[in-house]
C-alpha cells in the first residue's frame, strides 16, 4: 500500500531543484502558453498599440466600405461613359475624381474596383491558404516519403518565376474572378505550404501530441484540433501579406490585359491610362494610390500581427 | 498473469551516422497494482521505454504484451482499446498540455474520441475526476498558461485517469516542479494509484522518490537492466556496481558519502562498449568484463542482476 504522507518517512533526503529551474519554467510560460491570450484579447490589443497598425485598419476600413457601398454610391455600370473625357479631378461635381479618356466616372471605376481587387485578393489567399496548409502540414506531420515528395513539389513550383506561371495560367483559361483568384492561388500556396511544414514539424515533437497519441486520437484529429491551433500565429501574419500581393497580382495581370474583360479593376485602369501619362496622368495615378493604400493597409496590419502574434519576436520560443 | 510482460524489447533509432540503441533487450513485467520503478542516469533509455510500452516509439524488437494479448505488432488503428487502459504521466507540465485548449476540452476530449457518455455524462466525469486531482469545477473554461506548474501536473493526471487505465507510466512526473510540489503531486498519485487499483511503471532518476513510491525496481544501463529487485531489497542490499554507485551518489548526512566514483561519463548509446557495457568505468572490472556480456541472473530473494562478479 502507498503510504498516506510519503515525505514524512525519515531519511529522506532531496537535492532541491537548481533556483534557476522556476524562472526558465516561467519563461517557458510566457513564451509558448501566452499564446491563447495573444490571439484573443492580445491582437485587438497590440493593434491598439500599434499606431501604425491602427492606421493600416482604417485605410483597409475605408477600402472595406467603399466597395462594400459602390453598388449604392454608383449604380449602373462604372465601364459606362457619363460625362466629357479628360475632366481632371475636382474640376466637376458630378465626376469628383475626374473622368478618363473615354468620359466614364474615375471614382466610380475607383470603388467598383476595390470590389474586385478585394474579393480576388481574399478569395485568392483563402484558396492559397487551404491548399499550401493542408500540404505543408501533411509533410510536415507525416514526414519521410510523404515529406520528401510535397517538398519537392514545392521546389518546382518555387523555381517557375511565380509571374510568368501566373500568365500562362491565366492565358490558358478565361479570365473571370474565380479563374484568376485559382491562379493565384496556384502560384502563392509554396510560401504557405512550407511555412506550415516548418511549424507542423517541430509541433508534432511536443509532449501534448505525444499525448494525444497515447489518447488514442486519430491522425487527422491530431492536426486539426491539437497542431493546427499552435501553427496558425505566424501563418496568419504571412496571410495578411498574401491578399496584398495577391492584389497586387490581379492588377498586374488586369494591366496587361489579361483580367477579366467585363469589370473595371485598378489595374485595368491603370493600363488604360498609361498612353496618357503625360498629358492626364491622374487617369492611372488615382487607381495606382488605391493600390497603393491598400497594399501599404495591409503590411502594416500584418506587422503589427507579426509583433503579437510571433513568440520568437517576443524574446525567443523555448 | 502479469498486466505487463515485455520481452527482449530493443529500440534502436536510425541516425545518419549510426544505430542509437536506446534500447537493447529489456525484459519486464508488471503485476496488477504494483509500482514498478524505473532509474538510471539521464540517456540510458528510461524515456524511450516508456514510450516504447506505449506504443509511441515503434519497438525494433521484441514483445509487449497487455493483460495476455499481444500489442506488438498491432496496427495503429486497432490500438484504441490498449489506449484505453494504459496512459501516460508527461515530466514537463508546461509542454504536455495543448495550449490552446480549455482544461474541459483537455479532460473531455478523450471522453469523446471513445465514445465514452453522452454530453452530460462527460461532463459529469470530467467534472468528478478534476475534484479528485484537487481542482475546482471553475478550471473547466480555463486555458493551462492560467495555472500554476503543479496545478498544470494535476491536469496532466487528470487526463491520464480520465479513460480509467489500468497502467500509468509517469515519466519523471515530478522532477519539474518545486520540491513542496512534489510532495503534493507523488501523494496524489498514491492516492489515486489506491482509489482507481492502478498500476504504476516509475520512470525517475530520483532515487529518494522511488525508494518511497515503488514496490520494485528496476535500474538501468546504456539501454539494458543491470539489476531488478524489490525496492526494500534493493535498498538493504544492492548488488550492482552501478546501483551501488548510483546510491552512493544520493548525499546522505547520516552515514556521509559512500566513496564509489564511477570513472568517466555515460557513453554514448550510438557506441556502446563491447562486453559489459558498464566496465570502462567499472571498479569491478576484469577480462572476462571487457570480453562478454552478462546475462541478467537470479540472486535470490526476488533479485537478479547482469554482472560476472558482484
Amino acid at each position: 500500500m502507498p503510504p498516506k504522507a510519503i515525505f514524512a518517512a525519515p531519511g529522506d533526503h532531496h537535492t532541491p531543484p537548481p533556483p534557476e529551474t522556476r524562472p526558465l519554467a516561467a519563461f517557458r510560460i510566457e513564451d509558448t502558453v501566452s499564446a491563447p491570450t495573444a490571439s484573443r484579447n492580445g491582437v485587438v490589443s497590440a493593434l491598439r498599440r500599434h499606431p501604425p497598425a491602427l492606421i493600416g485598419v482604417a485605410i483597409l476600413a475605408g477600402v472595406t466600405l467603399l466597395a462594400l457601398l459602390s453598388p449604392l454610391l454608383f449604380p449602373g455600370d462604372p465601364l459606362a461613359i457619363t460625362g466629357e473625357p479628360f475632366l481632371w479631378p475636382f474640376a466637376s461635381l458630378a465626376h469628383p475624381l475626374g473622368t478618363d479618356s473615354l468620359g466614364r466616372d474615375i471614382l466610380a471605376g475607383v470603388a467598383h474596383g476595390a470590389r474586385v481587387s478585394l474579393r480576388i485578393g481574399l478569395s485568392a489567399t483563402a484558396l492559397g491558404l487551404v491548399l499550401g496548409v493542408a500540404a505543408g502540414a501533411l509533410a510536415g506531420y507525416k514526414g519521410g516519403w510523404t515529406d520528401a515528395a510535397i517538398s519537392r513539389l514545392i521546389e518546382i513550383f518555387q523555381t517557375v518565376p511565380s509571374f510568368v506561371l501566373l500568365v500562362v495560367l491565366v492565358a490558358i483559361t478565361q479570365p473571370s474572378a474565380g479563374t484568376l483568384s485559382a491562379a493565384i492561388a496556384i502560384v502563392t500556396w509554396p510560401t504557405v505550404a512550407r511555412l506550415a511544414r516548418a511549424e507542423f514539424r517541430s509541433l508534432r515533437e511536443k509532449d501534448f501530441v505525444l499525448a494525444a497519441r497515447s489518447l488514442g486520437y486519430s491522425h487527422t484529429r491530431i492536426i486539426i484540433h491539437e497542431i493546427l491551433p499552435n501553427a496558425l500565429p505566424p501563418i496568419v501574419v504571412t496571410a495578411s501579406v498574401m491578399v496584398a500581393s495577391a492584389i497586387l497580382m490581379e492588377s498586374a495581370l488586369s494591366f496587361m490585359g489579361l483580367g477579366d474583360p467585363n469589370v473595371v479593376s485598378w489595374g485595368s485602369m491603370i493600363g488604360q491610362g498609361r498612353e496618357y501619362l503625360r498629358s492626364a496622368w491622374y487617369i492611372s495615378a488615382l487607381p495606382g494610390l488605391a493600390i497603393m493604400l491598400t497594399v501599404l493597409a495591409l503590411n502594416l496590419i500584418g506587422d503589427a500581427l507579426n509583433e503579437a502574434l510571433n513568440p520568437r519576436k517576443r524574446g525567443g520560443r523555448a | 498473469m502479469p498486466l505487463l510482460s515485455i520481452t527482449d524489447l530493443s529500440t534502436h533509432f536510425r541516425l545518419p551516422d549510426g544505430a542509437l540503441r536506446a534500447l537493447d533487450g529489456v525484459s519486464l513485467e508488471v503485476e496488477a497494482g504494483e509500482t514498478l520503478g524505473i532509474v538510471g542516469e539521464s540517456g540510458c533509455g528510461k524515456s524511450t521505454l516508456g514510450k516504447t510500452i506505449l506504443r509511441l516509439v515503434e519497438p525494433t524488437a521484441g514483445a509487449i504484451a497487455f493483460d495476455g494479448d499481444d500489442i506488438t505488432a498491432l496496427p495503429t488503428g486497432k490500438l484504441a482499446p490498449y489506449r484505453r487502459r494504459a496512459q501516460m504521466v508527461f515530466q514537463d507540465p508546461f509542454a504536455s498540455l495543448n495550449p490552446r485548449h480549455t482544461v474541459a476540452k483537455i479532460l473531455g476530449d478523450p471522453l469523446k474520441v471513445h465514445g465514452i457518455g453522452g454530453l452530460h455524462e462527460r461532463r459529469r466525469r470530467v467534472e468528478d475526476m478534476l475534484r479528485r486531482v484537487g481542482l475546482g469545477p471553475d478550471a473547466l473554461d480555463r486555458y493551462p498558461h492560467e495555472f500554476s506548474g503543479g496545478q498544470r501536473q494535476r491536469i496532466g493526471i487528470a487526463r491520464a485517469l480520465i479513460l480509467e487505465p489500468d497502467l500509468v507510466i509517469c515519466d519523471e512526473p515530478v522532477s519539474a516542479l518545486d520540491l513542496s510540489i512534489q510532495a503534493q503531486t507523488l501523494n496524489l498519485l498514491a492516492r489515486m494509484k489506491a482509489d482507481l487499483g492502478l498500476s504504476y511503471i516509475f520512470i525517475s532518476h530520483d532515487l529518494s522518490v522511488v525508494r518511497y513510491f515503488t514496490d520494485r525496481v528496476v535500474v538501468m544501463y546504456l539501454g539494458r537492466i543491470v539489476e531488478s529487485a524489490p525496492t526494500r531489497g534493493l535498498w538493504a542490499r544492492p548488488l550492482h556496481p552501478y546501483t551501488r554507485a548510483l546510491m552512493a551518489s544520493v548525499p546522505d548526512p547520516a552515514q556521509g558519502r559512500i566513496a564509489l566514483p564511477l570513472k568517466g561519463d555515460l557513453p554514448s548509446p550510438q557506441d556502446i562498449p563491447r562486453g559489459c557495457r558498464f566496465h570502462p568505468r567499472c571498479p569491478l572490472a576484469t577480462d572476462l568484463c571487457r570480453s562478454s556480456e552478462p546475462e541478467l541472473r537470479d540472486a535470490g530473494d526476488g533479485q537478479s542482476i547482469a554482472c560476472h562478479h558482484a
